[in-house]
């Protein structure tokens, strides 16, 4: 589903991604662990095209996604949650939503995958006419995950989606992510919370220093001791 | 209902002013008003809810006046076609300038807008066997009575109103707030950012240029120095849409009246006068700081400290 072929990144003169090559295949869950700065976000928004890798590609579905503009992508099937919500404060909840749905068949499914996304999260059906800045937290984290549920993408990227939230929520939002890939959404996750995620996912990357230094199945990555001490705390 | 009954009550007492036989000095207090009004408008829909600041619409008013006066001095034509010579021209220069600065992030749009205006000024000033340059081009009115220009102007600011209005309740508005929002997430849902953003920028830049080119008209006389104006024009329009409300449908009409209100009380007093637009930069400053979303943007605030005082009192 999505392929990323020896990209490199860099803010102005400062790479900070070097030479990472992964891929998630249809229907799989797969994380990415590292510690604070290790580019885990700075792949995420360089795969959505906010950033241009200087060299490598990224091909959705086999398609060269690093060229083209990034407005595009959502079309394309290409959903991102990004870090730190990035709601549009003044708009109200129920507006945020159709912001996630503005093309193609997302448009036409709206009111449908609107229902659902209350149904998952009926706090933010309650609060459907009120403005997403003024909503908590958590609240703001369901409706940036509900609003790129919106756009019926093939591939759903969270960047952190557990990010202060409860930990009866955080369950609650593995619960969610778990739903969605049933139903046949591809999954790409960054996360802090190392244990829970690896439990959740199909496989997992380690990204250190930007660059990749180990891959495997979840449930390897769990029980390997450099990962144990490096990010379990064990 | 009530929504679509404010506009047709208020365009009603405006239509109505004319015939109360006012004199010819509040007649210029208020055809000014309803210039400003038009251009805060227009400002509005790019900088209020597109969030895209600019601080060179004296560019575009400039071209409209220059338009206007052109066509006068080269062809003979009656300067009233500026209004219809300024559309292309400007919606030209206002997409050519969107597409090359509104693709770059970061200041870049803020100081081409500042660019624009004064390149515009001096080339003006500089071509002197087209556009006479610091001398200025002069017309012969169409009127020596205001009221016909009242009119005029009256008409403009409705279609610049109801221009503004379609837009901002259409798919488009949403666009242009999600942009002003965060421009990122704009551009992952889909928006294509550049594009909407060199639309607000076209529609806002052509009803400027129809303020402009009314100027011509109304005045008789412009020059590069006025027209294009950086602190008259520019700021001014800017002060418009800040005083009166960022982003608001009334906003740009109530700053309007005030500025044109204040700017010739100002004017008119001794000493003081010359240095009117220190007094704005200062009345600017003071506005961000305590209204920073105008008079009507921040009517609720302003209310509940009214209140408030007049509860302790
Ligand atoms: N806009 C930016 N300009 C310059 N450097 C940046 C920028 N954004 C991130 N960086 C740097 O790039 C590196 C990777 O940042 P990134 O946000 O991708 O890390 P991360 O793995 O997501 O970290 P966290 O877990 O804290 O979210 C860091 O060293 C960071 O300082
Ligand atoms: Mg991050």
């Amino acid at each position: 589903m999505l392929e990323v072929r020896n990209i490199d990144v860099a803010y102005g003169d400062v790479q900070v991604i070097w030479d990472v090559s992964f891929r998630v295949g249809q229907g799989e869950i797969v994380a990415m662990i590292g510690a604070n700065g290790a580019g885990k976000s700075t792949i995420m928004r360089t795969v959505s095209g906010v950033l241009r890798p200087g060299k490598g590609q990224i091909l959705l579905a086999g398609e060269p996604i690093h060229t083209v503009e990034p407005y595009t992508l959502i079309e394309k099937g290409l959903a991102h949650v990004p870090e730190a919500r990035r709601l549009f404060p003044e708009m109200s909840v129920e507006e945020n939503l159709d912001m996630g749905s503005l093309r193609g068949r997302a448009r036409k499914e709206r009111a449908r995958t609107k229902e659902r996304v209350f149904s998952i999260f009926p706090r933010l059906s309650e609060r459907r006419r009120q403005a997403s800045g003024t909503l908590s937290g958590g609240e703001q984290q369901m409706l940036a995950i509900g609003r790129g549920l919106m756009a019926l993408p093939r591939l759903i990227m969270f960047d952190e989606p557990s990010l202060g939230l409860a930990p009866i929520l955080v369950q609650d939002i593995f619960n969610v992510i778990r739903t969605v890939r049933d139903e046949g959404m591809t999954v790409l996750i960054v996360e802090q919370n190392v244990r829970q995620t690896l439990a959740l996912c199909d496989r997992a990357y380690v990204l250190e220093n930007g660059r990749i230094t180990q891959e495997g199945a979840g449930a390897d990555l769990l029980r390997d001791p450099h990962v144990k001490a490096a990010y379990l705390g064990v | 209902m009530k929504n679509n009954l404010v506009p047709l009550v208020v365009l009603a007492v405006l239509a109505g002013l004319p015939l109360l036989g006012l004199n010819s000095y509040v007649m210029h207090i208020l055809i000014l008003s309803i210039m400003w009004t038009l251009a805060g408008m227009a400002w509005n829909l790019l900088g209020g809810y597109c969030g895209q600041v600019s601080f060179g619409h004296a560019a575009f008013f400039g071209m409209g006046a220059y338009s206007a006066g052109l066509i006068h001095l080269h062809l003979g034509l009656s300067p009233w076609w500026g209004f219809l010579v300024s559309l292309p021209l400007v919606a030209l220069v206002a997409l050519a300038m969107g597409s090359v600065v509104l693709r770059l992030r970061g200041p870049y749009f803020v100081l081409a807008t500042l660019a624009i205006g004064e390149v515009l000024r001096i080339t003006c000033e500089n071509l002197t066997d087209f556009t006479k340059g610091t001398l200025g081009i002069m017309i012969t009115r169409t009127w020596v009575e205001k009221t016909q220009y009242y009119y005029i102007i009256l008409g403009l600011a409705l279609l610049g109103f109801m221009v503004c209005r379609a837009i901002v309740h259409s798919r488009w508005g949403y666009y242009f707030v999600a942009i002003r929002e965060d421009q990122d997430a704009a551009e992952s849902m889909g928006i294509d950012t550049t594009r909407y953003k060199t639309i607000a920028l076209t529609v806002s830049a052509m009803l400027t240029g129809l303020a402009g080119a009314f100027y011509t008209n109304y005045m008789g006389y412009i020059d590069p120095g006025v027209v294009f104006s950086l602190g008259e024009i520019s700021i001014l329009i800017i002060m418009v849409v800040m005083v009166g409300g960022v982003a608001t449908q009334w906003g740009p009409a109530l700053g309007a009246g005030i500025m044109v209100i204040l700017a010739e009380y100002i004017r008119s007093l001794p000493l003081i006068g010359v240095a009117y637009q220190t007094m704005f930069g200062v009345l600017l400053i003071v506005i961000i700081i305590y209204l920073p979303n105008g008079l009507v943007g921040d009517w609720p605030v302003l209310r509940r400290k009214l209140l408030r005082r007049g509860a302790t009192a």
